[in-house]
């Protein structure tokens, strides 16, 4: 076996005399480097026992010679050119970026996020108007909304979620049904819990619930798509090519989206109301058909419509936002993973938001 | 130093002993290959030799399968039938990660896109194979190891801390080459270094193969599109066509082969401007 790189040392008048033995290269450099630098002055480098030398070892010994000021003996013809090639002086060539004070940087950080929230607000809101004047440019000039391209995404967006958002709705019926009728039950109110189940699923929990999984499955999936599609230059491509990206890619997104969202959010609702019907039946022994006649009874027409105004608001926030983000990327593969996550967060978000102020203007308006 | 690290070194040593480079004559050597996709035949026994030490200029026809032959000698695509061997392991042994350790550092590898790793930037993407492969080399040596890779393949002194989406078209090309050189490789892939580049670029592009390959010893494959660089620094050129290796030699043996695709290639308008106007002419014989 070849031994790893080494060294032998003499001490002469004006220094160390380093004799190199072995291979001078990356794979057999060990600890040589930091044994050379523990060294004090240092005359002389003898190459001519070396049997290879790679560039790494050649800068080995072009930093030792810089750094003592130290002669190369008994160099090959080979070592000399790999010498050649890297004495020029390599001090300015830089690899960090320049970094700053811990503190500074926290402090940069904190700014820049707090920053970012309100700049990403402004951003979507000044998105939103973007695209509607593009809306509006569409129509004036009469060209026909993209209709293939929206009722393609129905299929991801709105048939593809059914099973999902089904599910999920049933099983949250069936736990508030559960919960509201063990409180309930302490007044002997039990049969209050179809007054809960069905109110609360039409006005607020079908609908949000069916939200938060669009700005999940599209949202996200919207956001991934055009960020890669930034990547790859192809909304440049269809820029110059004269297709304008907010009619061909985002309108038939935000539209899909809206149009769908009323219609999950009405199935949602429903399957949240068979849920908790399905727990009033073997939990409460208040059969189905009672349920059902209750059930008229008790939800008022306004619910249904306070649901149905906030459904399209929804779906415009989500298919917007999702849309807006992936429009943001700009560089590199992280970014459209990070522009994904904050399009899924802020859509959330500012659904819950929005949900909060309807709740509170709906109820100033007498619908209870 | 504790025995533990002692044990990892001479492992290490062991395994960089496995593949002797230089106790080779030839560095590739391919036989009866063929590969296919679905019905589209690509190769159909396809044989070639890259001679270590040389550089084989590898030309043909757009979708001709230069890549894809690329790629099935470093392992990437599997052929349907054939041998190929890298510094005596066979194919097998080079498609498996695990066994083609000791081969993968023993080659660099630049694709035709550059395929920079776009979250880091050029500096560490030089060290992603130093750090893969000596994890333990200390951080200082590794910051100056990028910094003269930067250096050598003529890139401005402040590219290093850049990412790849700031660099132009000409910088990612010479980012990939700095990154396919960062271990010192014996043997170098690279999948048409020149092509898109402005003929200035390409031409200093070349310059920078054919110094960097003296100075280090390298043998390089090398794909290209590009006569000037075919008359700049190849050695010998194969030439690709009807799914085989058809003819290799250096171009003035090339030139008195019959075959009308050689004939059109060499012989265009644009081959006889290369041919012309070059001062390589010299280089061949120097090397010849
Ligand atoms: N992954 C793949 N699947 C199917 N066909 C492929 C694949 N990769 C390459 N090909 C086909 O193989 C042929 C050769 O491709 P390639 O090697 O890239 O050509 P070039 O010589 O221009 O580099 C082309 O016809 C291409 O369509
Ligand atoms: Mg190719």
């Amino acid at each position: 076996m070849v031994a790893k790189a080494d060294f032998e040392q003499s001490e002469g008048a004006d220094g160390a005399d380093i004799r190199f033995t072995g291979r001078l290269t990356l794979a057999r450099l060990g600890d040589l480097p930091a044994r050379l630098d523990a060294l004090g002055p240092i005359a002389s480098l003898d190459l001519s026992a070396l049997e290879r030398i790679d560039t790494v070892g050649a800068w080995i010994v072009t930093r030792t010679v810089k750094e003592h000021g130290a002669k190369v003996t008994g160099a090959s013809p080979a070592a000399q050119r790999l010498l050649d090639a890297l004495a020029s002086d390599k001090s300015e060539y830089r690899v960090h970026r320049d970094r700053r004070p811990a503190l500074i940087r926290m402090l940069e950080q904190v700014g820049i996020a707090s920053r970012s929230v309100w700049h990403e607000l402004i951003g979507i809101i000044g998105f939103f108007g973007a695209m509607i004047m593009a809306l509006g440019t569409q129509l004036r000039a009469r060209r026909r909304l993209r209709w293939n391209a929206i009722v393609t995404r129905f299929q991801t967006v709105g048939v593809d979620a059914l099973p999902i958002i089904g599910l999920m709705t049933f099983l949250i019926g069936i736990v508030v049904a559960q919960q509201g009728a063990v409180q309930l039950r302490q007044f002997g109110l039990e049969v209050f819990t179809i007054n809960l189940v069905g109110r609360a699923s039409i006005r607020e929990l079908g609908l949000l619930m069916t939200a938060i999984m669009v700005a999940g499955r599209s949202g996200s999936a919207f956001a991934a798509q055009i960020g890669t599609m930034k990547l790859t230059e192809e909304i440049d491509a269809m820029r110059t090519i004269g297709v304008s990206p907010m009619e061909a890619i985002v309108l038939p997104r935000v539209a899909a989206a809206t149009i769908l969202m009323p219609l999950l959010g009405f199935y949602a609702s429903i399957c949240a109301i068979i849920g908790g019907g399905v727990f009033c039946w073997i939990g409460l022994d208040i059969a189905p058909l009672t349920y059902i006649q209750l059930l008229r009874d008790i939800i008022p027409m306004t619910d249904f419509w306070a649901m149905l105004i906030k459904a399209p608001v929804f779906g415009i926030l989500i298919g917007v936002t999702g849309c807006y983000e992936g429009m943001q990327v700009r560089q590199n593969a992280e970014e459209v993973g990070q522009r994904t996550t904050s399009a899924v967060v802020a859509a959330i978000f500012l659904v819950i938001v929005l949900d909060a102020m309807f709740a509170v203007f709906f109820s100033s308006i007498g619908w209870n | 130093m504790s025995d533990e690290i002692d044990e990892q070194v001479a492992e290490e040593l062991a395994a960089a002993d496995a593949v002797r480079p230089d106790a080779f004559d030839y560095a590739i050597r391919i036989r009866g290959l063929v590969n296919q996709f679905g019905d589209a035949v690509i190769h159909d026994g396809l044989d070639l030799d890259v001679r270590s030490g040389e550089i084989l200029g590898v030309v043909g026809g757009s979708g001709t399968g230069k890549s894809v032959l690329m790629r099935s000698i470093i392992g990437l695509q599997a052929p349907a039938a054939g041998e190929i061997e890298v510094y005596g392991k066979t194919l097998d042994a080079i498609a498996n990660e695990e066994e083609s350790r000791d081969l993968r550092r023993r080659w660099g590898v630049m694709f035709q896109g550059g395929a920079l790793f776009s979250t880091l930037s050029v500096a560490e993407n030089i060290q992603v194979p130093l750090r893969e492969y000596y994890p333990r080399t200390d951080q200082k040596l590794l910051d100056e190891i990028a910094a003269y890779k930067v250096a050598m393949v003529g890139l401005p002194p402040d590219a290093g801390p850049k990412y790849p989406a700031e660099l132009s078209g000409g910088m990612v090309k010479r980012a990939g080459l700095a990154r396919s050189l960062a271990l010192d490789p014996a043997l170098l892939f690279l999948d048409e270094p020149t092509a898109g580049l402005d003929p200035i670029g390409a031409a200093k592009f070349d310059e920078l193969i054919r110094e960097l390959a003296d100075t280090m010893g390298l043998t390089v494959f090398l794909i290209t599109h590009d006569l000037d660089s075919l008359y700049a620094t190849c050695d010998r050129v194969a030439v690709l066509a009807e799914k085989k290796v058809i003819a290799v030699g250096t171009i003035t043996e090339l030139l008195a082969t019959e075959h009308p695709w050689i004939q059109d290639y060499f012989n265009g308008p644009r081959g006889r401007a290369a041919a012309g106007c070059n001062i390589a002419a010299e280089r061949h014989d120097r090397k010849s």
